[in-house]
């Protein structure tokens, strides 16, 4: 594959080529997936980090029992604002709209996604989402303080500004699903010659998966935030008892979007590590199929088990059993994927730079977060320790210790390739230590804190619950010093010398056999594929 | 690319008086006070009106298969949604 201009000269890439528009506007205006892409990272990256800091006004706050920084008020708008931009603006939109916007076409061997424009459109809608979310803070009520689900009736009654903050999800909600859309078209018409379905990255085949989810389970929660903006204007009942609605509607329509959202947030980190452990492994990944396979399956099943939210909510026994059951259903899929991540590694030649660093700490973190979801999805054991500090530490495992952790590896992953540039593992593996030991002593304590009855969204605790809450603050101080590190040693790797190798970590799938960083088309010609996409040693298909 | 027969105005304007008469069916049939059969009642109207418009004003029917097999996913999907919501309703 060639990728000289005709006069023999290197292609410009497309961080050079900015369409008809200079400057920001070559930015904020470009349809090249990539550009899209490094957008959606700009705001989605500073959002997390700005989450990231009322996480840690949170803890601080916990250090001691009564008031320490805030009143409880505050507190409340904290916790609500956390939970809004990690769900909506963080770890929702993350991996698809960063990393699956930048590679998808070049994974598949196309120029861009099918509908650029509509990309576009999708990166726009977002950043409306948010300044409509930035302005709900300062507007109205002030920071609405229902928590990040909205539960009616609260959510009807509260004076702070819910229904500009519903508003704002159900735009963002229109960028998820023009952006899933968007990839499902890609791969079902962009593959290129010989780019069968079982000749794609399993990391397109997440995405896929993922955007099914984003099409068919996003227009739930539009919906369902819209009727909340309604009830709050006309009062038309639907939640209320009183004129024949149901509080509880609420929650099932809530939890039939956001559980599935659950797999829109994990699929995709899932299939970031099934990209990152064949190359560091230097193997074949195992069981290609299954993982392909387990991704759809994960997919379809997140559909069946929103009840488990709801399981002291007053909903039917009958409800509950069948909702426990699926649930445990859906840790077989996610069994097969770990099992054959491992797999992948026996007999390696294995090579742990920063990004497989982190790739490892995503099974550890993530199997903790997955293992005690049989506990919150057991029915029995649920009711003790439902709505306590035990559910806030299983979902930190899952979406922080597995999601986050995978944007890590991602960011470091393919840093070269986006880029054109090399990073020094030192300050990467410090900020791993920090990060690593950070999380384990800011959220497992909330495990035994859960055990023992600690309710979440508690302002104020009781004495026996002081230490456990010291220890998760001082966990906290640690996350964020790794996190800061890493992201420091990110921004100041962003003017390294520019010449990382197009390949530097010996990856097998298409980004690896463009320049780093890639031509503004990514290809001057189609390439054809004749092989598997983890294909280390020449064997031939997957 | 396959060039497609279009559709004659007075079809879509059929459709249009269509989806008018049965909203009507609708708002009635409400009033009848079905009991436990009022809800399958109106979403069997609203599975009409959702065809009318899938299969003849957005042409579904005349589209590849691929198409409507993405459709039916999306049908299974939601009356899965629909059946195990009722397990908790019909059940309290």
């Amino acid at each position: 594959m060639s990728h000289s201009n005709a006069d023999g000269g290197a292609l410009p890439s497309y961080l050079e080529v900015s369409g008809r528009r200079t400057g920001i506007l070559g930015w904020i205006l470009s349809t090249d997936h990539k550009r899209i892409g490094i957008l959606y990272m700009s705001l989605i990256l500073g959002f997390f980090l700005v989450a990231l800091c009322i996480g840690l006004l949170m803890r601080l706050e916990l250090l001691l029992p009564g008031p320490t920084i805030v009143q409880p008020n505050t507190y409340n708008a904290l916790f609500t604002l956390h939970g809004v931009i990690m769900i909506f603006l963080f770890i929702v939109p993350g991996i698809p709209a960063m990393f699956g916007n930048f590679f998808l076409p070049i994974q598949i061997g196309a120029k861009d996604v099918s509908f650029p424009r509509l990309n576009l459109a999708s990166w726009w809608l977002y950043a409306i989402g948010a300044i409509m979310a930035l302005l709900s803070l300062f507007t109205g009520g002030g920071v609405p303080d229902t928590g990040w689900t909205f539960y009616v009736p609260f959510s009807l009654r509260t004076g702070t500004n819910v229904p500009l903050a519903v508003l704002a999800v159900f735009v963002m909600g229109f960028s998820s699903i023009l952006t899933g859309l968007n990839f499902i078209t890609t791969i079902h018409r962009l593959r290129a010659p010989g780019m069968s379905w079982f000749r794609m990255p399993l990391f397109v085949w997440s995405l896929y998966a993922t955007a099914w989810i984003q099409i068919l389970a996003t227009p739930i929660l539009g919906i369902t935030v819209l009727l909340v903006f309604l009830e709050r204007l006309f009062g038309i009942g639907l939640f209320d008892p009183a004129k024949g609605g149901d509080p509880l509607l609420y929650q099932h329509l809530f939890w039939i979007y956001s559980h599935p959202a659950v797999y829109i947030m994990i699929l995709p980190a899932m299939g970031v590590i099934s990209e990152i452990f064949p190359t560091f492994a230097k193997q074949k990944i195992f069981g290609y199929k299954a993982i392909a396979f387990s991704s759809l399956a994960i997919a379809f099943v997140g559909y069946l088990v929103w009840g488990h939210h709801m399981f002291t909510s007053g909903i039917s026994d009958t409800s509950r059993w069948i909702f426990s059951l699926l649930t445990f259903i859906v840790a077989v899929p996610s069994g097969i994927k770990v099992f054959n991540w491992v797999a992948t590694l026996y007999k390696g030649a294995i090579e742990v730079p920063p990004p497989m660093l982190f790739a490892l700490s995503f099974i550890f973190l993530f199997s903790i977060g997955g293992l005690t979801g049989f506990v919150v999805g057991a029915l029995a054991t649920d009711i003790h320790i439902h709505d306590t500090y035990f559910v806030v530490a299983h979902f930190h495992y899952v979406m922080f210790g597995g999601v986050g952790i995978a944007i890590f590896a991602a960011l470091l992953y393919w840093f070269p390739k986006m880029f054109g540039r090399m990073f020094r593992y030192r300050p990467f593996f410090i900020s791993w230590v920090f990060i690593f030991v950070g999380f384990n002593t800011l959220y497992f304590p909330m495990f035994i804190m859960g055990w023992l009855g600690m309710p979440r969204r508690y302002y104020d605790y009781m004495p026996e619950f002081q230490i456990w809450h010291q220890i998760s603050t001082v966990g906290s101080w640690l996350l964020a010093t790794g996190v800061f590190i890493f992201f420091i040693y990110f921004v100041k790797s962003l003017r390294a010398p520019r010449g990382a190798p197009d390949n530097p970590w010996g990856g097998t799938t298409l980004e690896w056999r463009v320049p780093s960083p890639p031509p503004a088309e990514n290809f001057i010609e189609i390439p054809t594929v004749t092989a598997g996409p983890y294909d280390h040693h020449g064997e031939g298909d997957a | 690319m396959e060039k497609k027969e279009l559709v004659p105005y007075g079809t879509y304007i059929m459709i249009w008086f269509g989806l008018l008469v049965l909203t009507g069916v609708t708002i009635i049939a409400a009033s009848l006070h079905f009991g436990q059969w009022s809800i399958m009642t109106a979403i069997a109207i609203a599975t009409v009106k959702g065809a009318l418009v899938l299969f003849i004003f957005m042409n579904l029917k005349r589209e590849e298969r691929l198409f409507k097999i993405m459709l039916s996913l999306a049908l299974i999907t939601m009356t899965v949604i629909m059946v195990l919501t009722f397990a908790d309703i019909s059940f309290r």
